[in-house]
Formats: structure tokens, C-alpha cells, sequence
């Protein structure tokens, strides 16, 4: 059969309507975005801790300890308990870590807080300083991260860290500390800390996202970081954090 | 004094081959590390699956939960990590939590806690029952 | 309760990182850099009364050097990774320069200065040995068998040029190490700009005791007179040495407790309890004041021979144990007290682990063992073959 000019616009119309027709209806249906590709230079990661809101649960620990199977006895993040009496010096503790909470047996009448730590993913780290090797380094995203599969266990990071945030994995003999849960905020996902925080007290934040409500905080709030005068540019930033918290 | 100097420069040389064979190439691309660190580390599995994978499948749990106070608690800050179930619901049952235990961990009143934060003395409050004779977990205010 | 815990340390402070081996380690390059020192004394500052003891030091200074990565190999987590530092040192890291700088200083200015020191003894040898020993002088010849007074000539020109690299190599060798903990500002016990300068000192007077006891107890083994003149003048350079290491000590302690600033408190009391045996008692009494005074009563005041052998040897071993005190002192020390200035850990040192008191002894033994089979290989003695 020949086919004139004519016919072939018709079927090449009809063909036209009917692939839109699908292409809208595919996506009235809310059929799958293709997956975002992460770009690592569109990253800046932080967190923010609002001393106020932290109930010394405990959640983020346990947490963390199951998300990257922390071993016993070491500590990727922990809870201190301050308990300050005028005049005197604190009384802090931290039973395992604040692994199990804390026993309820804070002082009445004395000014009393918990402080949830972690790794500070310092942007001009003292630990990447020392690193004979490079086995520990700033991500081009934000993170201080540890390569274990380069790591000595020199422990000279773990000297140089002010802030106690790494330990030596026992039995990996490779230095070890917070990743922020790398492997998940990669993929679009909060780390595990922020995920089972139940008041919100951490958050997860991206200084590079304008959208992202860390700016609003910087802004409104008096925040510190742990120890500025080691001028280590620290990325977690505590809402009231009171004077007195090393 | 040319030999010492000799053995000196062999030494050299057998280090500069030995270093071009072990480093990996790209050792040095971002910063002084491998790069391939951090593919190895975004690659290491999740056990935390979020709140978001949840209420697909549990749509009623997850409308009582969003209208009440526990709104801001993950799913998974009380029922433990189930990424595990979330990939394979059938083969990964997941435990019912220690309800007792689970609420007191955060509700028990201590001094050290915001004082806005609801929290009660749970033995004389509890008067013996479990949490979950009045309280329903999901939307917990009575 | 945290067990050994006293007060407040964050979580992961309580376990002690760098043990036992991590302070023999300074200890042991320290007695490589001041025996050095002590050769140069002779080669640079031409100072002959200390002639007798020249090849000793330098084969003194061989054998700690040989020993020195060893308890470093036992720390760490994981040796075999350890040419990672040779392949691609991080050249912000202070650590990272330790593979180089001892390279060079092994290589370059002590193998080399050995060999040009003993080459006329090694062609010697090579002819007049047999067997199995003649073999391994041959192969130390390198091929080369001038030993023409024009050759002498050259080796002392060069040996000359080489131990004046030799003085700052041996400077930075344990200088070094002192930058490892002085710039770590986390740490306030570590974190001055004095500490490269107070290593150093320390290094130069224990390796100057270290020589003088070796040669006095070679001297007793081979039966031979000590020289007089010799002996006096390394006590005179150790008691010289030994003011100025004591004035730096004291400078940081009256700048730390004049500007008593938030460390002050927890490191002063961390002093009176848990470093008071041995900071105050061990370091500082007994391996300081004690041998200052020995060391300045022969200054001052003439004594017999006999009176003089003994209170050089009493001052030069307390000498050695006070400085094995401060370096215990910097590094467990610096770990003893928490970061948050809140709490104290305790340090057990373990016996036959990896790191403990077993290895430590085996390794302060084996620098002798091996001076040992190098005076027997390399006589220190010139034109003579050891009688050990």
C-alpha cells in the first residue's frame, strides 16, 4: 500500500499525542525520579546541638554503636552530664558513654546539662595535620575521615585531636572515630545519631545547602563551638553551651 | 669515595622504582589520601533505614504517630535499627521493643533534664502497670 | 566507675596511647645523638683529650641508631604499613620526616663516617684474617684497598665535612622528636616551643653519660688504663651540658607555675601524686641535682683518681636512669591528666604483652649486644684487635 504525504502525518501525529499522553500520565503517577548522583562539591556537612533539647537518652550512642559496630568500650559519640554547684568545679560524668543513659541521680539545686560529643570534622584539623601518611584527611565534602585500609595505628591523630573524639579499634589496630555517618549521608539519608535523637537536639546540617536551616540558626542563636581558641574551625556547633564544658 | 656514593645512588634508584609500583595512582587527587577511601567508605552498608521507608507499608501506625507528640521520634529510635526488614519484611521480623525500659530511658524525671520535657518519677507514676496500659507508644498524650 | 580513673576523662582518654616503648624510643636516640655529639667534639672542636673515645661513640651511636625503629615497630598497629611514611609522608606531619631524617643520618653521616674511620683498619683486616670473617672485611672494603697517605688524607678531609653535617643531623635526628610533642597543641604538657630544645640537651647528656660509662667498663673488661685526662674532660662537657639541660627544665617550670594558666592546676596536681616518684624523686633529685653536684665538686675542688672513676660513674648511671625519667615523664605524663583538665587515668604497664616491660628490657639490652659485635668486628682501639 503506498503511503502519501498525508497518511504519514497522521500516524507521526498520532504517535506524537499518544507518547505525551504516556510521558504525563507516567509522571502524574509518580513513578520514580531518576536517583540523584552526589556531587561532592555541593556538600559542606555540620551538625548543631541545642544543649536545651538533649535529655541525656543516650538513643544517639546506641545508635551510632549499631549503625557502625562500634566495639565495647570505645566511643564514636558520647553524652556528658555536667552537674556545676556554684563556686565549685564540675562534676561530669559519662557511665559507658551514656550507652545505657544515665542514672537518675542528679543533684537537686545545682545547674545540670547534658553535652552530646562527637567528632568536631574540624576544616583545619590538627588530627589531619599529624598524619605521617594520609591515612586521616578532610573530605572534599566536609568529613574527617580515617582510610583503614592505609592507617598505620601510629596513634599520633589520637594525641592530637583536643577534643577525645578517636580511639585505636582493637581489633582492627587502625585508628577509628565518627565518619557523620558518611556512607549515609551520601545517600541522601541523616546519620544515625540525628535519626534516633527523639527531641531533635542534633542535626545533621549542610553548609553549603541555602535551603538547609543551619543559616537561620547560625543567625538567631548564640552558639560556640568546643575549645575555639585551638582555632581547629570546628563544624558542630552547640546552641547554649554553658562556660563551663570542656 | 665514589663507592659509597654509588651504593648511596642504588639505593635511590631501587626506592624510586618500588614507589611508582605500590602508590596508587591517584593518591594525592583531593588531598594527601586515596580517594579511593572515600567510595570505600560511602560504600559500607546501612542498618538505619529512616522514618520515610516506614510508612509505606505501616500507613495507619504512621498517621497516628505523625498527629501526636512522639511526631519528631524516628520510627526506628524506638524499634531499633531495621534496614535489614525494610529490604526483606518477610524474612526480618523485627522484635517488639522492651516497652518499660524504652520509656523510662527518656521519660524518667531527672534534674538534669529540660524541665519543659515531660518526665515523670516512673515507679510512683506507673504504679506498677507498663507504660502502654494507658499509653498508646505511637500517640502517647492522654 | 571507670577502674584507674579519677574524676573526669572524655570516654576515650582513659586507655593510654603511646606506652613504655614509645618513651624508650627518645631515650634511645637520644644516646645516638649525644654520642655523636661527644665524637664531634674531637673531629670539629678539636678537642684531643677525648681522642681515646672517639671510635667508641661512633660505634656507641651505631648501635642505639640500629635499634632505634624497633620499639616503634612493636607499637604500632600495623608495622608492615610502615614504608607507607617512605612512599608518601605528609609533609605537614613531623612523624613523616622520621623515616628520612634517619635515613640520612644512618646512611649518610654514620655508615659513612664509620667506614671512613675504620677503612685503613677494615684493608688491614681484609689481609690479615681469614676465612669467613676475611670475606665479610673484604666486602666492607667496597672494593677499595687505598690506603695511600693521599687516600688518609682525603677520608680525613671528607670525615671532617661530614661530621660537621653530621652536628645538625644529629640535632634534627632527636631534635625531631621533641617537635612531635612540643607542637601539639592539644596537649599543654607537650605544647611548648621549648621542648625540641630540652630533647636535646637531654639527648646530649645522657649520650655523653652513656659513653663515659661504656668506656670505663671497656677499659675494666680489656684491663687497661683509663685516660685520665679524657675521662675528666667528657665529666667537664657532661657537667656543661647538663646546666644548661637543667636551666631549660626549670625556665618551663617557673613560666608554668608564674603564669598558672587553666592547665596549671590539673598538671600541678597531676606532679605531687602520680608523677611525684618519678618527676620529683627519680628526675629531678636523683637524676639531676645529684650529678650536678657530683660533676660540680670536681670543678671546683681536686680529687684522687680513684675518688674521681667513682663519682663519675655514680653521676654518669644516675645520670642515665633521670633522663629515662623525663622521657617518661613528657610522654605517659602528657596522658595521664584528661583534656577536659577534670580527671586523672592510670598507666599499667603490662609485662610480656607487645608493649610492656619485657620488650622494653630486651631492647635496652640489644644496643649493647650489638656494640658489643661491632667493637669485636671494628676495633676501637687503633692498630689493636679487641681482647672481648
Amino acid at each position: 500500500m503506498e503511503l502519501s504525504r498525508r497518511d504519514l502525518f497522521k500516524i507521526g501525529g498520532k504517535i506524537l499525542v499518544l507518547a505525551s499522553a504516556g510521558a504525563t500520565l507516567e509522571e502524574l503517577m509518580g513513578a520514580a525520579p531518576e536517583p540523584e548522583v552526589y556531587r561532592r562539591a555541593d556538600h559542606w556537612w555540620g551538625m548543631i546541638i541545642d544543649i536545651d533539647k538533649c535529655i541525656g537518652c543516650g538513643n544517639c550512642v546506641r545508635g551510632c554503636s549499631q549503625e557502625n559496630h562500634v566495639p565495647a568500650g570505645y566511643y564514636r559519640t558520647w553524652v556528658e552530664r555536667y552537674q556545676i554547684e556554684e563556686g565549685k568545679q564540675p562534676q561530669v560524668d559519662s557511665p559507658d558513654g551514656a550507652m545505657q543513659g544515665f542514672p537518675i541521680a542528679t543533684r537537686e539545686g545545682v545547674k545540670s546539662f547534658f553535652v552530646p560529643k562527637l567528632c568536631n570534622h574540624c576544616a583545619d584539623s590538627p588530627c589531619v595535620q599529624v598524619c605521617p601518611v594520609g591515612a586521616t584527611f578532610v573530605s572534599p565534602d566536609g568529613v574527617v575521615l580515617v582510610d583503614e585500609t592505609y592507617c598505620l595505628g601510629c596513634r599520633y591523630c589520637i594525641q592530637a585531636c583536643p577534643y577525645g573524639c578517636r580511639y585505636l579499634h582493637p581489633v582492627k589496630h587502625t585508628v577509628d572515630k565518627c565518619s557523620l555517618c558518611y556512607h549515609r549521608i551520601t545517600k541522601g539519608l541523616t546519620t544515625a545519631c540525628c535519626e534516633n535523637c527523639p527531641t531533635g537536639a542534633r542535626q545533621l546540617v549542610d553548609f553549603k545547602n541555602p535551603k538547609d536551616p543551619v543559616h537561620e540558626f547560625l543567625r538567631n542563636n548564640k552558639v560556640e563551638v568546643l575549645k575555639p581558641y585551638m582555632a581547629t574551625q570546628a563544624k558542630v556547633y552547640y546552641k547554649n553551651l554553658d562556660g563551663a564544658v570542656r | 669515595m665514589i663507592r659509597p656514593a654509588l651504593v648511596l645512588l642504588a639505593g635511590v634508584v631501587i626506592f624510586l622504582i618500588i614507589r611508582a609500583a605500590v602508590v596508587p595512582k591517584d593518591f594525592g587527587k583531593y588531598g594527601h589520601y586515596r580517594p579511593g577511601a572515600l567510595d570505600m567508605i560511602a560504600a559500607l552498608p546501612v542498618s538505619y533505614a529512616g522514618s520515610s521507608q516506614c510508612a509505606p507499608c505501616h500507613e495507619d501506625e504512621a498517621k497516628v504517630h505523625d498527629a501526636g507528640k512522639h511526631a519528631s521520634v524516628h520510627c526506628e529510635a524506638c524499634h531499633g535499627p531495621l534496614a535489614k526488614h525494610a529490604d526483606d519484611p518477610e524474612a526480618n521480623v523485627p522484635k517488639l521493643p522492651d516497652v518499660a525500659n524504652l520509656c523510662r530511658r527518656c521519660h524518667e524525671k531527672d534534674a538534669a533534664k529540660p524541665r519543659s520535657f515531660p518526665q515523670v518519677d516512673t515507679v510512683a507514676h506507673s504504679q506498677g502497670m507498663v507504660c502502654n496500659t494507658c499509653h498508646q507508644p505511637h500517640n502517647p498524650h492522654l | 566507675m571507670v577502674p584507674g580513673v579519677e574524676g573526669f576523662m572524655y570516654p576515650n582518654e582513659v586507655e593510654l596511647q603511646w606506652s613504655l616503648l614509645i618513651v624508650l624510643y627518645p631515650y634511645i636516640t637520644g644516646l645516638v645523638a649525644g654520642a655523636f655529639i661527644l665524637a664531634s667534639l674531637e673531629r670539629v672542636f678539636k678537642v684531643e683529650a677525648v681522642r681515646p673515645t672517639y671510635r667508641l661513640a661512633l660505634l656507641t651511636a651505631l648501635g642505639f641508631l640500629l635499634v632505634a625503629p624497633l620499639p616503634l615497630q612493636l607499637h604500632l598497629g600495623h608495622p608492615e604499613r610502615s614504608v607507607e611514611m617512605y612512599l608518601t609522608p605528609h609533609r605537614s606531619s613531623a612523624m613523616a620526616m622520621f623515616g628520612f631524617v634517619y635515613l640520612w643520618y644512618l646512611m649518610v653521616v654514620l655508615l659513612v663516617e664509620v667506614w671512613l674511620e675504620y677503612r685503613v683498619d677494615i684493608v688491614r683486616l681484609a689481609q690479615s684474617t681469614t676465612g669467613l670473617r676475611r670475606i665479610l672485611y673484604r666486602v666492607l672494603t667496597l672494593g677499595s684497598d687505598n690506603v695511600s697517605p693521599e687516600a688518609r688524607r682525603i677520608d680525613d678531609k671528607v670525615s671532617y665535612i661530614v661530621t660537621v653535617i653530621g652536628i645538625p643531623s644529629a640535632f634534627l635526628l632527636h631534635g625531631y622528636v621533641g617537635f612531635i610533642f612540643g607542637s601539639v597543641k592539644a596537649n599543654p604538657w607537650w605544647s611548648t616551643p621549648l621542648m625540641p630544645v630540652v630533647f636535646l640537651f637531654s639527648a646530649m647528656v645522657s649520650g655523653i653519660a652513656a659513653v663515659l660509662v661504656l668506656y670505663m667498663v671497656l677499659m675494666k673488661v680489656e684491663k687497661k688504663p683509663i685516660d685520665m685526662p679524657c675521662l675528666d674532660t667528657i665529666a667537664k662537657y657532661l657537667f656543661y651540658t647538663f646546666v644548661i639541660d637543667f636551666s631549660l627544665e626549670m625556665l618551663d617550670l617557673v613560666h608554668r607555675t608564674y603564669e598558672a594558666d587553666e592547665s596549671f592546676r590539673t598538671l600541678d596536681f597531676m606532679v605531687h601524686t602520680r608523677l611525684w616518684g618519678s618527676q620529683v624523686i627519680l628526675q629531678i633529685i636523683l637524676g639531676t641535682l645529684v650529678p650536678l653536684a657530683l660533676l660540680a665538686a670536681n670543678q671546683l675542688w681536686r680529687f684522687s683518681e680513684i675518688r674521681r672513676k667513682t663519682m663519675y660513674l655514680v653521676a654518669s648511671l644516675l645520670t642515665l636512669v633521670g633522663i629515662f625519667a623525663m622521657r617518661w615523664n613528657v610522654v605517659i605524663g602528657g596522658q595521664l591528666f584528661s583534656k577536659s583538665f577534670l580527671g586523672y587515668t592510670t598507666y599499667k604497664v603490662s609485662f610480656a604483652a607487645k608493649e610492656g616491660l619485657l620488650p622494653a628490657i630486651g631492647l635496652m639490652i640489644l644496643p649493647f649486644l650489638i656494640v658489643i659485635a661491632l667493637v669485636k668486628l671494628l676495633p676501637p682501639w687503633e692498630g689493636e684487635t679487641s681482647k672481648i
